[in-house]
């Protein structure tokens, strides 16, 4: 093939790798790596290490291959909205066709790899991760409900309790509990964002709460669902995945999560504008640090087991 | 000296097969290691095999 023939146009499956490698949305991907792997290691028993590496790595892999195929559903969405303007579809670098195929065989390869590896129960699991992200999410609630992120918000939640079932080959009340506890920080973290990211999902026809039901609704709901929350995230302290690390940290992030809820929730539209979301930007902020140091302390309590200052 | 000129497509393409030979090397490596892991635990041994053994 001579020079001239070459079409230069983007899509035509002349990506970088990297444009393949922003299909899994590698942020997310950390988040899953990160509660996936504390999973792992909280769970009673032990695999061995090059089994847990893989098996982090094909979850990994999976919740990746499931985040190709939401951008492959939701190009149309994110080719509108300013935050997802820069992805690889919209941005014209990976035609839609590509990011279909990759994010099927990616999930099949995830699967059969983690069944392989480790068990089929986690495989099982993984595979339903992929199935409710992709299907009930991206496809069905997304566009349909406004409670989309809080059904939806079951597929990021997964990611610890396919690490335990590495593991344990089956699910407890802990795997659950972990599970419960990203489920329950979803809401609250997404329809904070939604308060300061203003047009952007009416603009996009996405029937977000805010969107449908208004801001003032969706502060009350913030401030309900954080209140859920901090049940949830307290009571686990006194499981065995708990601790007193986990429970003071536990406490002290709650007490700063449900002030910051209450703080979005005293607040009307014109005191949020006057000072461009600070409060709403900065309970976002928060809520990052919230699940990463809940997960933290797990880990902490899991490392300083045997020397007799984790769990309880 | 080059035969003709190099594109900006070319790097680009580089780079991608670049990385694809990696991730099929790492995949090797993976496969490779889980096999050793797995061997060597007896994972893949029957049920009835340390008997037969007269252990």
């Amino acid at each position: 093939m001579s020079d001239a023939s070459i079409n230069t146009q983007a899509g035509t499956g002349d990506a970088e790798f990297g444009d393949y490698f922003a299909l899994l949305k590698p942020r997310v991907m950390s988040l899953v790596v990160f509660t996936a792997a504390v999973g792992l290691l909280a769970a009673p028993g032990s695999v061995h290490p090059f089994v847990a590496f893989c098996a982090i790595l094909f979850i990994a892999v999976g919740g990746g291959a499931s985040g190709a195929l939401n951008m492959w559903y939701d190009a149309d969405i994110d080719r509108v909205m300013k935050r997802t303007q820069s992805r690889p579809i919209p941005a014209g670098k990976v035609t839609e066709g590509e990011a279909l195929a990759f994010g099927v065989a990616l999930s099949g390869f995830s699967v059969v790899m983690l069944g392989l590896a480790a068990n089929w129960m986690a495989a099982g699991l993984l595979a339903f991760t992929i199935f409710f992200y992709v299907v009930i999410y991206t496809m069905w609630l997304k566009r349909w409900t406004p409670q989309n992120i809080v059904i939806g918000g079951a597929a990021g939640a997964f990611p610890p309790m396919i690490g335990w079932a590495v593991v344990t080959g089956g699910v407890s009340i802990e795997s659950v509990l972990m599970f419960t506890l990203t489920f329950m920080w979803t809401p609250p973290h997404f329809w904070a964002l939604c308060l300061f990211m203003k047009s952007d999902y009416k603009d996009a026809g996405v029937p977000m709460l805010h969107v449908t039901h208004g801001r003032r609704v969706t502060r009350n709901h913030i401030l309900v669902y954080t209140l859920l929350l901090a049940i949830v995230a307290i009571g686990m302290g006194f499981t065995d995945v708990g601790g007193p690390i986990y429970l003071t940290t536990a406490l002290v992030l709650n007490a700063l999560f449900v002030l910051g809820a209450f703080a979005i929730w005293r607040r009307d539209e014109a005191a949020s504008e006057a000072d461009d979301y600070a409060r709403e930007k900065g309970f976002f902020k928060l809520s990052l640090l919230y699940l990463f140091l809940h997960f933290g302390a797990i880990l902490a309590e899991v490392a300083l087991a045997p020397y007799g200052l984790g769990g309880w | 000296m080059s035969f003709r000129e190099e594109h900006e497509l070319h790097k680009r393409r580089f780079g991608r097969n670049l990385g694809v030979a990696l991730v099929l090397l790492s995949f090797i490596v993976i496969v490779f290691g889980l096999t050793v892991v797995k061997v060597t635990r007896g994972d893949y041994e029957p049920e009835n095999a340390s008997i037969q053994r007269g252990q």
